[in-house]
């Protein structure tokens, strides 16, 4: 379970340019379960997912995981914290150009020092999963848009994380990818997986296989 | 394997994968790298194997050569003063030299002539160093006709050809007997060149050398380690004279390396932040780029040295020879044996290797404590 208490974050803080992009966000988010935050542009979902998944900290409040406070972490335990709980699937994939799909998988793994004949194994599997078995030593940048974001989802896997969060993830996908993402969705929450959206796209945040939706406009939760 | 060293071996293939993707940038930065190690490691072995091979060549010689000097010039020595040495306690063997200079016009270069004193030449017949015989197209059973000082020309045969084992010392020497040396340079009988004394003791050179000084006020000793340290001087300053003409390209090299080095592009900005989004420590980073910049700059480096070594070793340091050998007509082709001096392949490394790793991660340590939620936005 993530509990967030009063999570304010600023940008720019003490000049003249100083930006609140999170106003005192009190949430929970259960575990489980598929949660989409819905907004406009500008609304404070990214800031709020990024804080969530430990690649940023509040600037005032706590964000507590399982009970345990993220936000007072220093950066090595929090990247260790990122590294084995979250999964992160960016809007624009992210993906590395000039590595082939096998190694952008395993990427999220070196650190961890995994022997690499099971590692291997383990992201073919995950790439089998995701019907990119064949594409397996292409370059990234030959994939189509759907190939990519199914194998920054595979990425997003190759630790096993609990949570996986993906910022806008149908913003560059047509209506019949952005189906079969969802359906993704909801196989991985039917493996035990939280997972947390950001989107503004119908697609994402009426879909059937969503629990919640989080309403958010100006940095502040107006409906949950 | 343990999950340490496995860590560094997913960081090492992750940076050569990185290199290999940026191959033209780093390609570049490596080919311009090896070239500076490279000028720079020939000149340094060249000038250490020169010194090598001078020290090599002096250990033969005598400890102590004596010259008589006249308004402060060198004279020829009387034999009365031979007599004398032997008074002096400690002097091993005393032997009076015959040698001096001859100017061939053919040739436009000069000649060494020199009486041995461990082989008998015959009147008729000459000995003579490799770069004669190259130069002059001589060889053995050859005649060759020289003009003495009286003006008539004398011709000897060529007995010999010196070994070019020893052609450093002997390329323009050549060896005739006393009796043509004195009728060909007019020296009356009872005068010589100069004394090459032998100690018993090396620790006494010095004190014998006083004593000289006070039984024959009109000579000079020197002493073979000031010859030595004559040699060292000459090749260091000739060592000088070649890094301060290449200070230029080696500065060029420093701005060009740390341009490359310390720019990063948007993309590797971009890589970055992915890498920590997903997962990767700032040290994992720093890391990672510490293997790059360590992989070019070693490479560079061993590529580089290994080069200077062929150039020096098998190609006889064709780049740098006219300076660093020296000026003469007949440049002496010898072998220079190899030897590498570990204090100067440590100084080489350290002002080659370490700017370059360190330009390289001060600005990765930058990049990479950003917060990673940059790639997010």
């Amino acid at each position: 379970m993530i509990e967030l208490r009063e999570v304010r974050k600023a940008f720019n803080q003490g000049r003249t340019n100083e930006f609140w992009a999170i106003r005192g966000v009190s949430l929970t988010l259960e575990d489980n379960r598929v949660t989409v935050l819905k907004g406009p542009s500008g609304s404070g979902k990214t800031t709020l997912l990024s804080m969530i998944g430990c690649l940023s900290r509040p600037t005032e409040g706590r964000i507590l995981l399982e009970g345990r406070a993220l936000s007072g972490l220093p950066e090595r335990f929090l990247t260790e914290v990122r590294r084995r709980t979250f999964g992160f699937i960016f809007q624009q994939f992210n993906l590395i150009k000039g590595l082939s799909v096998l190694e952008n998988v395993m990427l999220p793994a070196y650190p961890i020092g995994r022997p690499r004949g099971a590692l291997e194994t383990e992201a073919s599997e995950l790439l089998e999963r995701f019907a990119l078995g064949e594409k397996a030593r292409y370059r990234v940048e030959w994939l189509s848009g759907g190939e990519a974001q199914r194998t920054a989802i595979c990425r997003a896997l190759i630790n096993g994380p609990r949570i996986l969060v993906a910022d806008e993830p149908t913003a560059n996908l047509d209506t019949r990818l952005s189906r079969d993402f969802m359906s993704i969705v909801r196989d991985l929450r039917a493996v035990g997986k939280t997972v947390l959206l950001s989107s503004h796209d119908p697609e994402v945040y009426d879909s059937p296989f969503v629990d919640r939706v989080v309403q958010m406009r100006d940095g502040r939760v107006t409906d949950c | 394997m343990p999950t340490w060293l496995l860590r560094q071996k997913y960081l090492i293939d992750f940076t050569l994968s990185s290199l290999l993707r940026r191959r033209a940038k780093n390609l570049g930065l490596l080919l311009v790298y090896t070239l500076i190690v490279f000028v720079l490691g020939s000149v340094m072995l060249f000038t250490h194997a020169l010194r090598q091979e001078a020290a090599a060549v002096l250990e033969g010689a005598p400890e102590i050569v004596l010259q008589r000097l006249v308004a402060g010039r060198h004279d020829l020595l009387p034999a009365s003063h031979l007599e004398r040495i032997g008074s002096v306690r400690g002097v091993q063997k005393k032997e009076g030299r015959l040698w001096g200079y001859f100017y061939d016009p053919a040739t436009r270069a000069n000649y060494t002539l020199m009486v041995p004193h461990d082989r008998t030449i015959a009147g008729g017949e000459v000995v003579i160093g490799a770069g004669i015989a190259r130069t002059r197209g001589l060889a053995r059973g050859d005649f060759y006709t020289l003009r003495g000082q009286d003006g008539q020309p004398q011709t000897l045969r060529v007995a010999d050809v010196l070994g070019s084992g020893s052609e450093l010392v002997s390329s323009d020497l050549m060896l005739v007997s006393e009796d043509f040396f004195r009728r060909f340079f007019g020296i009356a009988p009872g005068l010589y060149t100069d004394v090459a004394l032998t100690v018993r003791n090396p620790n006494e050179v010095r004190k014998i050398a006083e004593k000289l000084t006070l039984l024959l006020p009109d000579t000079r000793p020197i002493l073979r380690e000031e010859i030595l340290r004559t040699y060292d001087a000459v090749f260091a300053w000739r060592e000088g004279i070649v890094y301060v003409l290449l200070v230029g390209a080696v500065l060029a090299f420093v701005v060009f390396a740390w341009d490359k080095a310390s720019g990063l592009s948007a993309e590797e900005r971009r890589e970055i932040g992915i890498l920590k989004a997903i997962g990767w420590e700032t040290g994992d980073v720093i890391r990672m780029k510490f293997w790059e910049g360590a992989l070019v700059s070693l490479t560079a480096f061993l590529v580089g040295y290994l080069a200077a070594y062929v150039h020096v070793y098998y190609s006889d340091a064709a780049l740098f020879e006219p300076v660093l050998k020296g000026w003469a007509v007949l440049y002496p082709r010898f072998q220079l044996l190899p030897t590498i001096d570990g204090l100067q392949v440590a100084t080489l490394f350290f002002f080659t290797v370490f700017p370059y790793t360190v330009a390289t991660i001060v600005p990765i340590w930058r990049a990479a404590i950003t917060d990673p939620d940059a790639v997010m936005r």
